[in-house]
């Protein structure tokens, strides 16, 4: 047993260089992300052009904003987008990732998948800006010669919004697989051995073991993807700029375009608070529904 | 999200700073950089040129010039007033300008000694005019001007057994569309070779539209799509120009030419919404070049654009210019815009920036911008140069543009406040019309929107 002395003067040491270590961050999180936060929801009582001082209105953006078709349909776009982007993304990666580890071990192959994330996303929305494009797009050259009819991707209401998910998801799939594939080193190989010893199929192994044992990492990578799939802004931006009519409007780019192309911060930073609160609630309930803090690897 | 919320709280302080009216650097040395930002860059080379005449005559002053494509352009631009990183002097445009001036970001050209004596009638009539703000003063120097023509290619009107003199003397209505739909119907042809006036062809297969499509028009007041037409029925957009405060768009006269317009591409004479890419469209110059179209309509500050197009394999293609067609007004017309360049009251030397400003109103520097033959610069000496450039180094007659303003057959560009947000309710209306989703009734309900905005404002 030691004395009680020295345990506490190493704690009081802790403290100073605890505070030390966390300054850095602390400071960025208050200057870059606390401050902003407070200062956007502040601007979404206002009107306010940048220009001028901003002038307070109350709750008049608030009423705009619930009385707003546009907003509402951004807001189904949007979700309409995620559920695409999230459904195809995560079911492809889970299986790129399972590959990747019960099939090679070839570092390179790993290192393939991951290459599409290493574009920038403007990089991709162009180059499948081009492809896809109706007339000159080797995308629909393709099509027209094996005797399909030519599609308009980024130009058909009902095409744009599928088509700039599945562009995002093979931007994404390699990323998301490898954060999936990092998850399943986690799991005991013992485990297989184990469900092979007793005679199960590769299938019933991943049904049984693997899918179980890695629900919580799954459970991560859904509420950091989810959440990155609510902002998607950068690929409408180039490829429809939220057209035709409000098909891909999606809810950031109607932020962007109220306040950067009419001005009207103050109301941007309304559905920017209405945005948050969205997000806010499905990561709690994504969190809650997929016990996302506990593992049943014990 | 972050960023911009970041953004927004940086900006008050900023926004501060630049509101000083203080002539520094004019007071101190005299040595400035001016710079000046044009988006166009066909015409940078003939402003470089006025650059180097400017610094030649002002000893100690440079001018740099910088240019972004327009998109960027604005949103740089934009950018830097918050930032405080915007130019001296900017070209401006209509549409943008109202915003602008509204948001205190322009010096009034009335306070700077250098470009207070502007004169109106030193230039095309109207154009200065266009301009001034509500409170009287000016805002932008008139630089040049722009009428709409259609451009046309003549291997596809010999073709089609066209004679190109026809051209010049089409009329259009809104019941049958008039020599003017004859025309484009007979230059559509689809994939079996069967034009578009004969028995058997398939609207759904066309191998060339005779009229080619600039989109449906919601961000320019249907410029270089339907404005020659409405303009030519008779239609105004506003109840006054500038500054409107009371929109058209309800008018059955509106209606009607656009349900016309739009209806040329359910009849396969001019390429659907989705054909020329959706809210990227390819441009009728590159539907030209591409011969998905035979005819379009387009600016002339596109001219040097059209003259130097090529067929794939390199060889320049014949262009030919035609008049907008004679409507049931019993005239043509074409919208008459123009640029200017403004000066920011971010500047830190406002009175050498107004030399700039003048120096391009100028006689010496709008000759220099007409022999170069990109645009049509605003004194009528200038537009006399670029005309003369096209007939004799292009081979080019551009008197369907020039004889608009002589024959006094222009509407001006509707100037009001709220632009962004009119350009912002209008855009997915109008292609909604042209793709089919609503029919032009709805556009009353978006004239509504538009006439609010003035309500709340008021």
């Amino acid at each position: 047993m030691a004395t009680v002395t020295p345990v506490r003067k190493r704690r009081a040491d802790d403290t100073k260089l605890a505070i030390l270590f966390i300054a850095p961050a602390l400071i960025g999180f208050v200057v870059f992300l606390l401050w902003p936060t407070l200062r956007g929801i502040y601007l979404s009582f206002t009107k306010f052009n940048l220009l001028t001082p901003p002038e307070w209105t109350g709750l008049d953006n608030y009423v705009r904003m619930v009385q707003d078709p546009v907003f509402w349909n951004a807001l189904k776009v949007t979700v309409y987008y995620v559920v695409i982007n999230i459904a195809l993304q995560t079911a492809l990666a889970l299986g790129i990732a399972v590959m990747m580890q019960r099939l090679t071990k070839r570092t390179w192959l790993r290192g393939i998948v991951l290459t599409p994330y290493l574009v920038s996303n403007v990089v991709a929305a162009l180059i499948f800006l081009w492809i896809l494009d109706y007339q000159l797009g080797i995308g629909n050259q393709v099509l027209a010669l094996i005797g399909l009819d030519r599609i308009a991707f980024l130009a058909d209401s009902a095409w744009v919004i599928p088509t700039i998910a599945v562009i995002n998801v093979w931007r994404h799939v390699g990323y998301t697989a490898l954060l999936i594939f990092a998850g399943l080193q986690t799991i005991p190989e013992s485990m297989y051995e184990a469900g092979r010893m007793d005679g199960a199929s590769e299938l019933t192994m991943f049904r049984r073991i693997t899918l179980p044992l890695l629900r919580p990492i799954l459970a991560l990578v859904l509420i950091i993807t989810v959440v990155g799939s609510f902002q998607v802004f950068d690929t409408v931006a180039i490829t429809t700029r939220g057209g035709p009519v409000d098909s891909s409007r999606v809810l950031q780019y109607y932020i962007y375009d109220m306040a950067f192309g009419r001005f009207q911060f103050g109301y941007a930073s309304a559905m920017s608070v209405g945005l948050l609160v969205v997000l806010v609630v499905i990561t709690f309930l994504q969190y809650r529904l997929t016990r996302a803090s506990s593992s049943d690897l014990a | 999200m972050r960023r911009l919320l970041a953004l927004a709280a940086s900006v008050t302080l900023v926004a501060g700073c630049g509101w000083s009216g203080e002539d520094t650097a004019a007071t101190s040395s005299g040595g400035g950089t001016i710079d000046y930002w044009l988006w166009d860059s066909g015409q940078q080379p003939g402003y470089q040129k006025c650059a180097d005449a400017f610094a030649a005559q002002n000893p100690g002053l440079k001018v740099r010039i910088s240019q972004y494509g327009w998109d960027v352009y604005w949103s740089k631009l934009t950018a830097g007033f918050i930032a405080d990183t915007a130019p001296d002097v900017f070209t401006d445009h209509l549409a943008k300008f109202a915003q602008f001036a509204d948001l205190g970001v322009l010096r009034p050209l009335d306070s700077l000694e250098a470009t207070s004596d502007i004169n109106d009638g030193d230039y095309q009539e109207g154009l200065a005019e266009l301009w001034k703000g509500q409170d009287g003063k000016r805002y932008g120097s008139p630089k040049d001007w722009d009428t709409i023509a259609m451009f046309y290619d003549p291997a596809a009107v010999a073709d089609a057994g066209i004679d190109p003199a026809s051209l010049q003397n089409l009329t259009w209505n809104p019941q049958d569309g008039g020599t003017f739909e004859k025309t484009i119907a007979h230059l559509t042809v689809d994939k079996n070779g069967i034009r578009g006036d004969e028995a058997g062809f398939d609207k759904n297969n066309v191998q060339q539209y005779g009229f080619g499509s600039d989109g449906a028009g919601g961000a320019g007041w249907g410029q270089t799509q339907w404005s020659a037409f409405t303009g030519s029925a008779g239609w105004q957009a506003t109840d006054k120009n500038p500054w409107g405060t009371h929109f058209n768009l309800d008018q059955p006269v509106f209606q009607q030419t656009l349900d016309w317009y739009f209806g040329l591409a359910r009849k396969g004479y001019m390429p659907s919404f989705a054909e020329i890419g959706g809210n990227n469209p390819i441009g009728p110059d590159k539907e030209i070049q591409s011969g998905l179209a035979a005819m379009a309509l387009d600016g002339s500050w596109k001219i040097s654009t059209y003259t130097n197009l090529t067929d794939a394999a390199g060889t320049k293609l014949k262009i030919g210019i035609a008049p907008t067609p004679i409507g049931p007004s019993g005239k043509r017309a074409s919208m008459f815009n123009g640029l200017a360049d403004s000066i920011t009251t971010l500047s830190k030397q406002p009175s050498q920036a107004a030399k700039w400003v003048k120096f391009m109103s100028g006689a010496e520097c709008q000759n220099i911008i007409g022999e170069s033959g990109v645009v049509f610069p605003a004194r009528p000496s200038g537009t006399a140069l670029a005309v003369k450039f096209n007939k004799e180094k292009r081979g080019l007659d551009v008197t369907p543009f020039t004889d608009q303003v002589q024959q006094k057959t222009t509407f001006l560009f509707p100037v009001t406040t709220n632009a962004a947000d009119i350009t912002a309710l209008m855009i997915p209306r109008m292609d909604a019309v042209y793709i089919g989703d609503a029919p032009v009734s709805s556009l009353t309900s978006l004239n509504d929107q538009l006439n609010n905005l003035f309500e709340v404002a008021g």
